[in-house]
């Protein structure tokens, strides 16, 4: 594992602290309240969460993440006649604010068309590394002004949701290269996407052989093995790793079913209900990403893939002098980007602190 | 309030707000959010200023409703030094991380014109730590041992008339880098009017010298209400104690007196519970937001503008931080090229200078051998003169007295008075 990734260690201060003494209190004080003053400045400021999709054209990504969300992100495009596909992948934002019982979520999701549908895809993951990369940058920049904002407003992605065909074989080269260099950068979480195709038990065969494939080829997909804290934490992801990549149907449209109303694809020879467990995957899916799993996310995106980025950057700003305007990192060469440089700490952080104490 | 704040995010990025058709479920993003807070648990410095002797361990004993240290200080430090103590509580699943530092030996001083500054010194210390920890470049700011100051509970002396100029002095320089709340310590001295004309007077002081103390905020509807009628009670007026009196058929913190009993938790008798009631239960997280967006911003700002960065260059195009570190960093190593320069030259020179020092004692040393040398030479010589001589004469000696020997031995035939005459002509010729 790369040395250089740290895992967040949650039981923050007592790593790093002078000698502490614990004490026992008498009665009762109220620190508890604390949380409820989290609660409430956390709902004030909102929250901000980033997701990319990444697959061929005609996986169903944008029907994903309509069902995902549950509201019409994206039309869902049929690829017209005369519509050309896209010479070079261009990655497309949309930005939605979306609540739910006081708590404001802005969402921003961004789709990549015209990825893996060239003849030629050689490359083709370096303008959504450069992407990637260009956030962390805004980021960085942000935070090493003098005058800083409040709030640094966070546009770096937060999950990266790949979409694997349902050949039912193995991964496609073109898959390992993607994963093998995304995974580094950001969160990776891989899905089956029209899972419809497959029966049950090649689904079983198809996400073993993927799993193999993964472990093979050393890609770490979220969530991460090296981040585990506590045994709590363990057993509940080592579940969620049995079952990755998800198997999922995406549906935005609603049927009914035995009186109730569900979404779902309805086919000649019955309905397919995305929200049942025995027929897809994506209510996993959907809890991993929003209802257990997004601080958690939002904390390795921070915590790890930023502060790598942040490290790499810092060790060659010598190389690079550039000012807050420029964020033309564009297609960097994948290989050292994939592997930050281990960074000349002793060097530079000496003078950091010579100048500055 | 919440669309309030979705039209002014739609305004500022043109995103659309969108309805939602079912229950997605991201509503539970706050609990996310506390449960991680709660792994990670809270930390919490509070630094208490004030005289010795005026209730400050005490105050914060009843504050937290434990025991934490037991000896008083003494009155008799030469300089104000700051202490302090960390201590992990923990209520239900909520573990605080506590530092208290107390001010040891403040006001104690004949001269206190040295009082204040160690406390600046310290918290500018803890927020230069931060800052060091925050432009490494391998840094794990999450695993940080925060210890910068997030109140200060200031304490003043009930004489019941104003603040005294010790007081006015320090909170003057500590307000920019601290949020203080200033407290009115040993309450129970005071009377009930008393207390008010000197709440009213202290605060006009403070406002009149433009002495910025900490306003409960007031933003928020749930605590705005609650918030703004305790910024009319500032500054709070408390009695500290942790020992238990029975008062009717309870068991309450208070002070026992001869003419009656002060309850700390009584709101009639002091302000105590309105304090702890402020500081943790309804202002704990903003004090820690205040003082890292306001204050610490602050110092970071004028620290890296007083190393010469600035965000935007001569021409007033934006700089960024890489480019004047590398430029001051160019400027200072061609300095420290010249002054190592400097210093060899003068290294060089003072060799040169010592060498000829010495190469000269050397000479002298040389020419006194020489001489002493010959001086000797010259005594040798004449030495040997005088021993010539003593030898000839020694020489003659002998030969006159073995010539008078001869004489002796002659035959003693001839009468005396020969041989008195020829001994009488042998010793005047003799002598």
């Amino acid at each position: 594992m790369d040395p250089l990734r740290q895992s967040p260690s949650r039981s923050s201060s007592r790593a790093s602290s002078p000698r502490t003494l614990p004490c026992e209190m008498l009665g009762y004080v109220g620190i508890e309240a604390v949380l409820d003053q989290l609660k409430i400045k956390a709902m004030k400021m909102g929250f901000e969460f980033n997701i990319m999709v990444v697959g061929q054209s005609g996986l169903g990504k944008s029907t994903m993440v309509n069902t995902l969300f549950k509201s019409k992100m994206w039309k869902s495009t049929m690829p017209g006649l005369g519509v050309p596909t896209p010479q070079t992948l261009q990655l497309q934002s949309v930005t939605h604010v979306i609540e739910e019982s006081g708590v404001k979520l802005k969402l921003t999701v961004t789709d990549t068309p015209g990825f893996g549908d060239q003849i030629n895809n050689d490359k083709c993951w370096d303008p959504i590394l450069g992407y990637i990369n260009e956030q962390y940058e805004h980021y960085l920049q942000e935070e090493i002004l003098i005058t800083r904002q409040r709030h640094i407003p966070d546009t770096r992605v937060h999950c990266c949701v790949y979409f694997v065909p349902p050949t039912g074989h193995w991964l496609r080269p073109l898959d390992i290269e993607f994963l093998q260099r995304l995974c580094r950068t950001v969160n990776v979480v891989p899905v089956i996407a029209r899972a419809d195709s497959l029966t049950i038990e090649e689904r079983e065969a198809f996400r073993h052989r993927i799993q193999e494939n993964l472990k093979t080829h050393g890609i770490e997909v979220y969530p991460q093995k090296c981040f585990d804290e506590d045994i709590n934490d363990k057993i509940l992801n080592s579940k969620i790793r049995e079952r990755i990549p998800f198997a999922v149907v995406g549906a935005d449209r609603e049927h009914i079913v035995n009186g109730r109303c569900v979404l779902g694809r309805k086919t000649k020879w019955g309905i397919i209900e995305v929200e049942n467990m025995a027929h897809c995957e994506f209510p996993l899916l959907r809890d991993l990403l929003i209802r257990s799993h997004l601080q958690d996310l939002k904390d390795i995106t921070h915590n790890v893939h930023y502060e790598n980025y942040r490290i790499f950057r810092l060790n060659e700003s010598h190389v690079l002098p550039r000012g807050p305007g420029w964020v033309n990192l564009a297609p960097a060469p994948a290989g050292p980007q994939a592997n930050p440089v281990p960074p000349k700490v002793g060097g530079w952080a000496k003078d950091n602190s010579d100048e500055e104490c | 309030m919440s669309s309030e704040v979705a039209r002014h995010l739609q305004k500022k990025e043109n995103t659309r707000s969108l309805a939602m058709s079912g229950h997605v479920g991201f509503e539970s993003l706050p609990d996310q959010l506390v449960s991680r807070s709660i792994q990670q648990g809270f930390c919490f410095n509070i630094l208490c200023v004030g005289e010795t002797g005026i209730g400050k361990s005490t105050l914060i004993d009843t504050l937290f409703n434990t025991n934490f240290e037991d000896h008083e200080s003494s009155h008799f430090y030469p300089h104000v030094r700051l202490k302090a103590q960390t201590y992990e509580l923990q209520e239900s699943n909520v573990r605080l991380k506590l530092t208290i530092v107390n001010t040891v030996g403040f006001g104690d001083q004949i001269n206190k014109e040295e009082s204040y500054q160690p406390i600046v010194d310290y918290i500018d210390a803890q927020f230069e730590a931060y800052l060091q920890e925050e432009l490494k470049i391998k840094r794990s700011l999450f695993n940080y041992h925060d210890s910068r100051i997030h109140v200060c509970l200031y304490f003043i002396s009930p004489t019941g008339h104003s603040l005294k100029t010790l007081d006015l002095l320090t909170m003057k320089s500590l307000d920019s880098k601290v949020n203080i709340i200033p407290v009115i310590a040993k309450a129970d001295a005071i009377s009930k009017t008393e207390l008010q004309k000197f709440k009213i007077k202290l605060m006009s002081e403070l406002v009149s010298n433009g002495v910025q103390i900490y306003q409960f905020p007031t933003d928020d509807e749930t605590i705005a209400k609650v918030n703004a009628s305790m910024n009319g009670h500032l500054p709070f007026a408390v009695v500290g104690s942790m020992d238990e009196v029975k008062v009717g058929n309870k068991m309450v913190k208070a002070r026992q007196y001869p003419w009656g009993i002060v309850q700390v938790e009584n709101e009639n008798h002091c302000d105590f519970v309105k304090l702890r009631e402020m500081l943790i239960c309804t202002n704990m997280e903003d004090l820690r937001d205040e003082t890292h967006t306001r204050h610490y911003e602050l110092y970071r700002r004028r620290k890296l503008e007083e190393m010469g960065l600035t965000d935007t260059g001569p021409e007033n195009k934006p700089l960024s931080l890489q480019e004047t570190y590398e430029a001051k960093r160019h400027e200072f190593y061609g300095e420290r090229q010249r002054k190592e320069e400097e210093m060899k030259q003068l290294f060089v020179q003072r060799v040169k200078e010592k060498e000829a020092v010495l190469k000269e004692a050397e000479r002298e040393l040389q020419a006194k051998f020489e001489h002493l040398k010959r001086v000797h030479q010259e005594e040798k010589l004449r030495l040997e003169e005088k021993r010539r001589l003593l030898e000839e004469e020694i020489i003659a000696f002998s030969k006159k007295k073995a010539t008078s020997e001869i004489y002796q031995s002659q035959p003693f035939m001839t009468p005396g008075g020969n041989v008195r005459k020829d001994k009488d002509r042998k010793n005047s010729s003799f002598m």
